[in-house]
């Protein structure tokens, strides 16, 4: 079974939603990301969204572009960043990891080579921003080959008739993006979003997680209660962004930052 | 036998309904916009079949932008160059001095068809971002202009001919601050703001249905050219010359003729310090197939997949990729595509300015200094088309500095 399956159905025998911090590999520097990640689970962080730095980050807010330029000066690539997890993997073996980024890395290297490298490095599923179902092509055999969940966002926007077909090419669980906008946006309705999931719930069994516009522990113990996943980023990034000469400082911060959510869920 | 009845798929058939020039151009977007961009599909497919619009977008072709634009034969320039007769097609004569106004005009047709009242366009030399708040004054729509902070620099005129026309001009200080930055920031808005708000993409790149509907809008230049060559010499050219940004000018020239197969179509890169340097703006010479704004298309990436910084004289045309049917043409061997440096295309703009007395744009200059090199291996009695995108007058500074001249 999938790590991140398997995750998931520990969590819902618990009564437990999944938290799950983004942060972006090699941000402010590589020397960080590996401890980072070991911290975030000590935190209770259940599975770990790791971004791939890109000079052309279109979906995110001014927040992630900034952490994408601050990995990039030290040329962060995807090579690097599965060389993270693969260390990271060498004292941890249970918590999913899934790599969210934008495509070209991953042509450029080729997806065979690229499925089987995180299959390798201990990489559990990955989320693709620019590639909907419609232009996966081999991307999605690659992936399933490699035993790697193909995860997929739904939107606002998106219509029954599109999550049907996005659903079926998913699998470890669904990204649902809160709200139309960039990363980091504010404005987050709940009731919307739980309208929404009851939506997406009659179209498919898998867990799903909400992103994009959950800032601290209030918002994410509310989206907590109508979601089985919970996905924090800018709201973390923004505390590497102000303590960015300061690696203790950074891993300080966003393990406070994550104790209070989930507390905030658990509770 | 069938084969009568068999019809052979033209090249001018493409793209495919999602949008791909074989394995080029496509909607390589995040979610939000996969929806979106149905709906501008949708109406884009409809609109091009309806007569109404059509009429409306002719009579403002013609009575705002000053269609058709002349095909003006150099004599000239065709005698110091001593090879093929060479016709300009004036795209600078079209107000707002560029051929970018003919897509901004049919994209605001479809925005106000579609109910938007916001418009929000992204720009490079600011020609776009003119034509776009020229529109947008017109019919009374917010305007905003993303722009790279650098272009903002370069191009100190185009800004104030915009904030005139009442656009608000947003500069992009994310990654190298130019067109590419600009693009990614005017997604950023749509994305952010779907329901009211139109997105006019000012060159035949970005995500499909952009590609074909600029080109669509655009080919009223290939068109008009067609007509106008075989009235005056009663045939088709031999060869068509376009520079490349992202590829609007050059795609709205070739389209009419990309069936004509005897008719060669070269498409001019910039070169910028040359392509040896990497310091250059030439994805089709010197780039790669990746990922980018939507479509997979040549680009100009390193090893890692990350874009990388471009260089021209010409800010119209710094932008490391370019419109996915011209990556197509390219590996099909339909269209040629050359470059020229800088030097080249400074040069090219003090030739025509002198010879001809037509300042032209530093993009269309380019063009220029590829014919410089290709009329002279042709004979005098073929043809030569050269797509005069814009003209000049936004580049007057830009060439006083380089020539050290303060005003
Ligand atoms: C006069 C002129 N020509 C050409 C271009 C390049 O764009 P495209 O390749 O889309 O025609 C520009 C872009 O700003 C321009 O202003």
């Amino acid at each position: 079974m999938s790590r991140i399956k398997n995750c998931f159905e520990q969590l819902k025998q618990q009564n437990k939603t999944a938290l799950i911090p983004y942060v972006s590999a090699g941000d402010p520097n590589p020397d960080i990301t590996v401890e980072l990640m070991h911290a975030m689970v000590a935190s209770g962080a259940d599975i770990i969204e790791l971004g791939v730095p890109f000079s052309d980050p279109m979906a995110d807010g001014p927040v992630i572009q900034k952490a994408s330029e601050r990995a990039l000066i030290y040329g962060t690539s995807l090579t690097d960043v599965m060389g993270m997890v693969s260390t990271f993997r060498e004292s941890n073996s249970d918590t999913p990891v899934v790599l969210m980024g934008y495509l070209n890395p991953i042509e450029v290297m080729g997806y065979e080579k690229f499925a089987q490298q995180a299959q390798d490095a201990g990489v559990d599923g990955v989320l693709t921003v620019d590639i909907p179902p419609e232009e996966a092509g081999t991307y999605i055999p690659a992936l399933r080959h490699c035993n790697l969940d193909p995860i997929f966002l739904l939107s606002p926007t998106t219509t029954k008739e599109r999550m049907k077909i996005i659903c079926q090419h998913a699998s470890g669980f669904i990204y649902y993006v809160a709200v139309k906008g960039v990363t980091g946006t504010l404005a987050l309705d709940t009731e919307e979003v739980s309208r929404r999931l009851d939506v997406i719930k009659e179209v498919t069994d898998l867990p799903v997680g909400v992103g994009f516009g959950i800032k601290n522990a209030d918002s994410a113990a509310a989206i907590g209660q109508v979601s089985e996943a919970v996905v924090v980023g800018s709201a973390l990034v923004n505390l590497v962004e102000k303590n960015a000469l300061d690696n203790d400082k950074i891993i300080k911060e966003i393990s406070r930052e994550l104790q209070s959510m989930r507390r905030a869920l658990d509770s | 036998m069938t084969i009568e009845t068999a019809t052979e798929k033209k090249l001018s058939d493409m793209p495919d309904e999602n949008g791909h020039f074989g394995q080029y151009g496509g909607m390589f977007v995040a979610e939000t916009l996969m929806e979106p961009l149905e709906e501008l599909k949708r109406a884009y497919l409809m609109y091009m079949q309806d007569a109404d619009f059509l009429a409306e977008l002719d009579k403002d072709l013609s009575d705002y932008v000053g269609r058709p634009s002349p095909l003006y034969l150099a004599e000239r320039m065709s005698r110091e160059l001593g090879g093929a007769k060479i016709y300009l097609k004036r795209e600078d004569l079209n107000h707002t001095g560029a051929h970018k106004v003919n897509n901004t005009i049919g994209q605001m047709l479809l925005a106000k068809r579609m109910g938007k009242t916001r418009i929000i366009a992204e720009t490079g030399a600011g020609q776009h971002g003119v034509a776009t708040a020229t529109v947008a004054a017109r019919l009374d729509l917010e305007c905003v202009v993303y722009m790279g902070a650098e272009d903002i620099q370069r191009q100190a005129l185009n800004v104030y001919r915009m904030k005139l026309l009442g656009a608000k001009v947003v500069s992009v200080e994310s990654g190298s601050r130019t067109l590419k930055d600009a693009l990614n920031e005017a997604m950023r808005d749509w994305v952010t703001n779907i329901d009211n708000t139109f997105y006019i993409i000012g060159t035949a790149a970005g995500p499909h249905p952009y590609p074909a509907m600029v080109r669509d809008f655009q080919s009223v230049i290939g068109r008009e050219a067609k007509q106008q060559i075989l009235k005056h010499e009663g045939r088709l050219p031999d060869a068509l010359v376009a520079c490349i940004g992202g590829g609007s000018n050059a795609i709205g020239l070739f389209y009419p003729f990309v069936d004509d197969q005897d008719v060669s179509m070269y498409g001019v890169e910039a070169a910028g310090h040359g392509l040896e340097t990497g310091e250059h703006a030439a994805p089709l010479c010197a780039g790669k197939p990746g990922v980018l704004h939507g479509n997979r298309t040549y680009l100009m990436e390193d090893q890692h997949g990350q874009i990388i910084p471009t260089h021209s004289v010409s800010a119209g045309l710094d932008y490391p990729g370019v419109g996915p049917e011209h990556s197509w043409l390219k590996d099909i061997g339909r269209a040629n595509y050359v470059s020229v440096t800088d030097t080249e295309a400074l040069q090219g703009f003090h030739d025509l300015t002198k010879i001809e007395g037509i300042i032209p744009a530093l993009e269309s200059s380019h063009a220029i200094a590829y014919v410089k090199k290709l009329a002279p291996t042709m004979d005098k009695d073929q043809i030569i088309v050269v797509n005069l995108s814009g003209r000049g007058d936004k580049d007057i500074h830009t060439v006083a500095t380089i020539d050290g001249i303060e005003f």
